[in-house]
């Protein structure tokens, strides 16, 4: 089909009437942004759907707000962020936090657990030009957050769901189970029972098409704890099984390090991590 | 050529009592498992390589012939094209949690038990498109989905499943229950279950997590297959369980099992039953669990379990799916997606107002009370064939016998639920209460 007749029998919508789409960036490495830039086939449709009004990744043509929607990539890490994510927020119908980085603090929130002065210290000959802040914070541990796409990178049929469904104004379908269930009805052999792999998929939302296990390697966490994980359970097996904690922290510890589920289990599991300290993070909602 | 898997759908019923897997012939007679001694049946003795000629008979009929084969870590079901592609020589563990396969010190096409998979991916796929929607100028029209398509020249595929267990047979006998008896026949399982022919194997060795002798359902094939082979160390013990498959049998190359043969059959046959050590109390098993339903021992459960689908995945009885509308940005161009869904999916008992079973605890109670308890008020029967899938691939090793045992030890009959039971799932079919 292509995109003429579709114009002729859906909802005739103008420029000026078509809902407008934004897309802003924050401490993230451009992957999920360009997921959008991926859907290559649908990108069109996209465009009769929506004003594509500030995408710096796709043109530096911008419009001003109010957005209809804004779809938000990465986290907090700078004074000046925080500030920025404020005023997204107020010029923002729908926000929509994509990937790991914005819904959980990305990587970077490995900070957390570090002294971001020594960082400093060690990368910079002179880091007195650094305004950075000592954390790396989700983009709902500052502004009302009104749907998390998760990922690393999302999933761009994901993001196309979300879309569609808040153009239909119906709840986006993003799925909430473990990893283990999309393995499964694949036909995926689990490669912790069948090789004895620490594989973190029970725990973790599913979203990317169970991609690792599919390639005969673990899950390691991009999409996030599912819904109720039971980390602590999963873990104490693990160890059980005599998988060490230097090879479950890292796991648990990485892209959505900060996710409380995995924080709280990495603490648990990390013999180095001392129970009396205060750990910087601030909780992050979930699902 | 006759529908053979209907040959022997309605042989089966025909010698099916309708109790559930209790379809054996008097127990007390015949030893522990049931089976008939070994003159009353008809063997026939075959040379290893005819196995390649039945699979060639099979190909040329146009079956797609189906069995296990190595895969990475595990035996899988896939296609076969020849003896070569089967796991000759291999053997493997299980325990609860864990699987691991290797080459063992025999030559033997079959001697493994069950593999993760389930001949339930093909008659019960995982993913069927049910229905197709598209709008133009003038208005929608509708077609069937993809699964449920003839071909252009209107023929459809037939399936022939090679290595089936006597727990998977059951699996199948109370899938036909679901699918296809009641008011609501499934046409995708049907389809592709009436054209499928079954290649039964005795097993002649048990895992760790085997107790089909509990579920009465094995380890001797009984009925529901077409043939049905037990592999001797030069050959295999072949028998028709059908007329579509006597006249399969006729076109090998086989003679009269002798009766050391048969002897040697049945031996390995007792080997199997001798080895499995895993029992489960079936025993008044329905009240016992349904008068327990707040048993601390499900709290209990709940802190070990993952809720993460695997159980009822690999469960080839389990039949839950859910049904998606999937449109294109247009809108104009709607698929129904059928998949499977888990009871223990959490999004699964969502309805209006909320999560139904919104803790692990009520999920994991749910499986099991329907599995072996108000299955049995649905469909006659328990719905376990002691087959032990859920028990090796539950990535934490949760054993739902010894669940069950936690209860039985010592039962607490705070709340109880009175017949009749409500529908378990949303998806099951209720009996008939004249049926």
């Amino acid at each position: 089909m292509n995109g003429s007749q579709t114009a002729t029998h859906s909802v005739a919508q103008t420029e000026a009437t078509k809902p407008s789409l934004a897309v802003f960036k924050f401490a993230s490495c451009d992957g999920c942004q360009l997921q959008l830039l991926s859907c290559e086939d649908e990108l069109l449709p996209l465009a009769e759907k929506v004003k594509i009004a500030y995408f710096l990744e796709a043109s530096s043509h911008i419009e001003p707000g109010p957005y209809d929607i804004a779809l938000v990539e990465g986290s907090i890490t700078t004074s000046a962020d925080r500030e920025r994510i404020q005023k997204v927020r107020q010029e923002s119908r729908y926000l929509i936090t994509i990937g790991a980085c914005a819904t959980s603090a990305g990587i970077q929130s490995l900070r957390n657990w570090s002294d971001h002065a020594e960082f400093l210290r060690y990368v910079y000959a002179d880091p007195g030009y650094l305004k950075t802040l000592s954390t790396s914070t989700a983009i709902s541990d500052h502004v009302t957050v009104d749907f998390e796409l998760r990922g690393c990178p999302i999933n761009r049929f994901q993001l196309l769901e979300v879309l569609q469904a808040l153009l239909a104004g119906r709840r986006p379908r993003t799925p909430g189970h473990s990893v283990c269930l999309d393995c499964k009805r694949q036909g995926t052999i689990c490669v912790a029972v069948a090789k004895g792999e620490a594989c973190i998929g029970p725990i973790t939302q599913a979203g990317c098409g169970a991609l690792c296990p599919a390639y005969h390697r673990g899950c390691y966490g991009c999409f996030g704890p599912a819904a109720q994980s039971n980390c602590e359970a999963l873990c104490e097996h693990y160890l059980k099984d005599r998988i060490a904690p230097e090879r479950l922290v890292p796991l648990l510890r990485n892209f959505n390090a900060s996710a409380t589920e995995f924080r709280d289990a990495g603490d648990r599991v990390d013999p180095n991590s001392d129970p009396g300290q205060p750990i910087k993070n601030t909780p992050s909602p979930t699902r | 050529m006759p529908c053979y898997a209907k040959e022997s759908i309605d042989k089966y019923r025909s010698q099916q009592p309708h109790d559930g897997l209790s379809n054996v012939e008097d127990t007390s007679a015949a030893g522990l498992n049931g089976s008939p001694t070994a003159d009353e049946r008809d063997y026939r003795f075959v040379e290893k390589r005819e196995l390649n000629s039945l699979i060639a008979l099979l190909r040329a009929d146009a079956f797609r012939v189906l069995g296990p084969r190595v895969e990475d870590a595990a035996i899988v079901y896939d296609e076969l094209e020849s003896l070569e592609d089967l796991p000759q020589g291999y053997v493997e563990t299980q325990s609860p949690g864990r699987y691991r396969i290797e080459k063992g010190d025999h030559e033997n096409f079959f001697q493994f038990t069950v593999s993760p998979n389930s001949w339930k991916q093909f008659l019960f796929p995982a993913r069927v498109s049910l229905a197709r929607a598209k709008k133009d100028r003038d208005g929608w029209s509708f077609a069937e989905g993809d699964d449920l398509q003839q071909d252009a020249d209107g023929r459809r595929e037939k399936l022939a499943f090679v290595g089936v267990r006597a727990c998977e047979l059951a699996a199948i006998a109370i899938q036909d229950r679901v699918f296809l008896e009641g008011p609501y026949v499934d046409p995708v399982y049907q389809r592709r279950r009436e054209s499928t022919f079954i290649v039964a194997v005795n097993c002649t060795t048990a895992a760790d997590t085997c107790f089909c002798t509990s579920t009465d359902s094995g380890p001797k094939c009984r009925q529901g297959f077409d043939l049905s082979m037990t592999e001797l160390p030069h050959g295999f013990l072949l028998e028709a369980g059908s007329q579509v498959g006597g006249s399969y049998l006729e076109k090998l190359e086989s003679r009269p099992a002798n009766p050391s043969e048969i002897e040697s059959g049945f031996r390995l046959e007792q080997q199997a039953v001798q080895q499995i050590r895993k029992q489960l109390d079936t025993h008044d098993l329905r009240d016992l669990l349904l008068n327990n339903l707040d048993h601390p021992h499900w709290d209990q459960v709940a802190t070990r379990c993952l809720s993460c689908t695997n159980c009822t995945m690999v469960c080839p009885t389990c039949f839950c799916s859910s049904v998606h509308d999937v449109a294109d940005l247009s809108g104009d161009n709607v698929e129904r997606i059928r998949q499977w869904d888990s009871c223990f999916n959490l999004d699964f008992s969502y309805t209006k107002g909320g999560t139904v079973r919104d803790n692990t605890r009520s999920r994991y109670r749910q499986w099991l009370t329907h599995k072996l308890g108000s299955w049995q008020d649905q469909f006659d029967s328990l719905g376990c064939v002691g087959c032990g899938r859920c028990i090796t691939w539950c990535p934490v090793g949760i054993d739902l016998t010894e669940e069950v045992q936690a209860i039985r030890v010592k039962p607490t009959s705070k709340r109880t639920l009175s017949t009749p039971v409500e529908p378990a799932v949303a998806t099951c079919v209720v009996k008939d209460e004249d049926d």
